[in-house]
């Protein structure tokens, strides 16, 4: 399980703005990281490169190397679409598709060549059980995933990323649009999945960061200021502007 | 205290503004529905008593009372399969190249500019054009051929367009949920977008098919104003007396009607102008609730959802 993950240098533009500056950080496996920094600071420009979902925004574009298993995934020649299916995302907003339940999670499985349906069956159960979904949801497979509710739906998206057995799982505020009790499982949920995988999360919410990671890297204005474990991070930063940020005195 | 009056009085205002646009607007909406329920009751209250089996499975007659709508009914319908079958699969072909290919710049603004003009064509124009064009030089003759290509340059453009617009309003989040699972460009479009995009498309066919039904103008140079003696039983499509031959002479029930009423010398001929114009709007109404079935049933098997969003 222990693949080197790292950014070397990456850079991004938007036309001519730079929004990620020169970042070098690795991200250790099984373990969270939480990127922190108050809005436009670019750490989700940084998060939405890790697989390359950045090129998908017209006049982006970027600079440096990602480093997974020794392949740069910023070379062009690396198929984005294979290196996708080893990286999950999750967004803010839940995003199923407008499908059934089911059909949501075996979906990115039969794509990528499960066709016995007793096989997908069991990907679908223990991807949901593994979203801690299961329970809700067995006995309504069959319906339209839009009828969950916001927090089902955010759980269904990460029971979707991971049904294809990625190695990495990219989260981008993922628990922000989402009640307290959501927010709650969502959280343990990200827990119990580290053991698993590597995460990488985008927060705004310092509580969340601090009950969820491992690791926490500060952005500000493009540039990594800080990146450490979470608990020196929260108690003793090195930098000023972390400390200020954490304290919740600007951002 | 003043400005407590006058804030009162502003809202007072803007309430009776916004009570003035609510009548007004009510009322142009009720003016359409009343322009709409008058007409189709004008038509079928005129048309309705002439309408029986006969008059829709028999031949016209030329001179003796009588006659009926049976061929002129079959080719509008054989001519809307035939041209829905040529524009179907052409506009969705370009519109998802325009809404999920092409890159905005001079050349897909071009494309879009020739898409715009080619639908505000005269329909008389386009006509003529396939005489010239389709009837004469590619030596098609008066043909439903000739009729469903002539039919389709001024669909085509609509089909276009509802296309694109359809997969524009796809929300984006569905098309990165579908990258971020590293799926193929082609397999977004064409599983998670497509069934999105259900409803629009049906709502964009219907009314493309709406324009075949009505059209007159472009088909009198092209599909012609005759048709041959048909042979009902006969469905070689390569005999000149089979129904379904697309090379064989058509009038549509839209240029029969146009037809009667201007030449007609049968003692019917009012009557049947009268009833042809019921049929007529009655096969546009049937032909839009069964496509809006059909795509309500699509999109609920492909979407596993209870109701239309």
């Amino acid at each position: 399980m222990a693949l080197p993950f790292s950014t070397e240098d990456l850079s991004i533009y938007y036309g001519e703005y730079q929004a990620v500056k020169n970042i070098s950080m690795s991200f250790p496996a099984q373990s969270v990281t939480a990127l922190i920094g108050p809005s436009g600071c670019g750490k989700s420009t940084f998060l939405r490169s890790l697989n390359r979902m950045n090129d998908e925004i017209a006049g982006s574009r970027t600079t440096g190397h990602i480093w997974m298993d020794g392949i740069d995934l910023t070379a062009s020649s690396t198929d984005v679409i294979k290196l996708r299916q080893r990286i999950g995302m999750v967004w803010q907003r839940p995003n199923p598709f407008f499908k059934s339940i089911y059909e949501n999670i075996a979906f990115g499985p039969r794509y990528y060549g499960t066709k016995n349906r007793k096989q997908l069956d069991e990907i679908v159960e223990s991807s949901l059980r593994k979203a801690a979904l299961w329970d809700e949801v067995k006995d309504r497979l069959k319906e339209s995933a839009l009828s969950l509710s916001g927090g089902q739906q955010q759980r269904l998206c990460i029971a979707r990323a991971l049904s294809v057995t990625p190695q990495i799982l990219l989260l981008d505020e993922p628990a922000s649009a989402l009640d307290p009790v959501s927010t709650g499982k969502v959280e343990e949920l990200i827990s119990e999945l580290k053991d698993e995988l590597r995460i990488v999360i985008v927060t705004h919410n310092m509580q969340q960061a601090a009950r969820v990671s491992n690791y926490t890297a500060y952005f500000y204005l493009g540039k990594l200021m800080e990146h450490g474990e979470t608990d020196t991070i929260f108690t003793n930063p090195t930098q000023q502007s972390t400390q200020d940020y954490i304290m919740g005195r600007f951002g | 205290m003043s400005t407590v009056k006058v804030n009162q009085k502003a809202r007072k205002r803007a309430k009776a503004t916004d009570k003035l646009a609510t009548v007004l607007i009510v009322t142009f909406a009720m003016a359409i529905v009343a322009i709409l329920l008058g007409l189709l009751g004008f038509i079928l209250f005129r048309g309705l008593g002439h309408i029986s089996w006969n008059f829709l499975t028999s031949v016209p007659q030329t001179m003796r009372a009588g006659g009926g709508i049976g061929p002129q009914l079959f080719n509008s319908l054989f001519l809307l399969f035939l041209t829905m079958l040529i524009t179907v699969p052409l506009g969705l072909g370009a519109g998802i190249y325009m809404s999920e290919y092409a890159k905005p710049g001079k050349l897909t603004n071009f494309i879009r500019l020739v898409v715009e003009v080619l639908s505000s064509f005269p329909s008389i124009v386009i006509g003529l054009f396939g005489l010239l064009l389709l009837v004469n030089t590619f030596n098609l003759g008066f043909s439903l051929l000739s009729g469903a290509l002539a039919l389709t340059i001024f669909n085509l453009p609509l089909m276009v367009r509802i296309t694109e617009q359809a997969f524009a309003g796809v929300p984006k989040e569905q098309k990165e949920a579908g990258l971020a699972l590293g799926l193929s460009k082609w397999k977004i479009i064409t599983s998670i977008m497509l069934p999105v995009a259900i409803p629009s498309l049906i709502t964009g066919t219907i009314l493309a098919s709406g324009r075949v039904f009505g059209e007159a103008a472009a088909l009198l140079f092209t599909a012609g104003m005759s048709t041959p003696p048909l042979d009902f039983t006969n469905w070689n499509p390569f005999s000149p007396r089979s129904p379904i031959n697309p090379l064989r002479p058509a009038e549509t029930l839209a240029v029969y009607i146009w037809k009667v009423n201007s030449e007609g010398i049968a003692p019917d001929a009012t009557q049947i102008a009268a009833g042809a114009s019921a049929v007529l709007v009655i096969m546009v109404l049937i032909f839009n609730l069964l496509a809006r079935f059909l795509g309500r049933t699509l999109y609920r098997y492909m979407t596993a959802s209870r109701r239309m969003s």
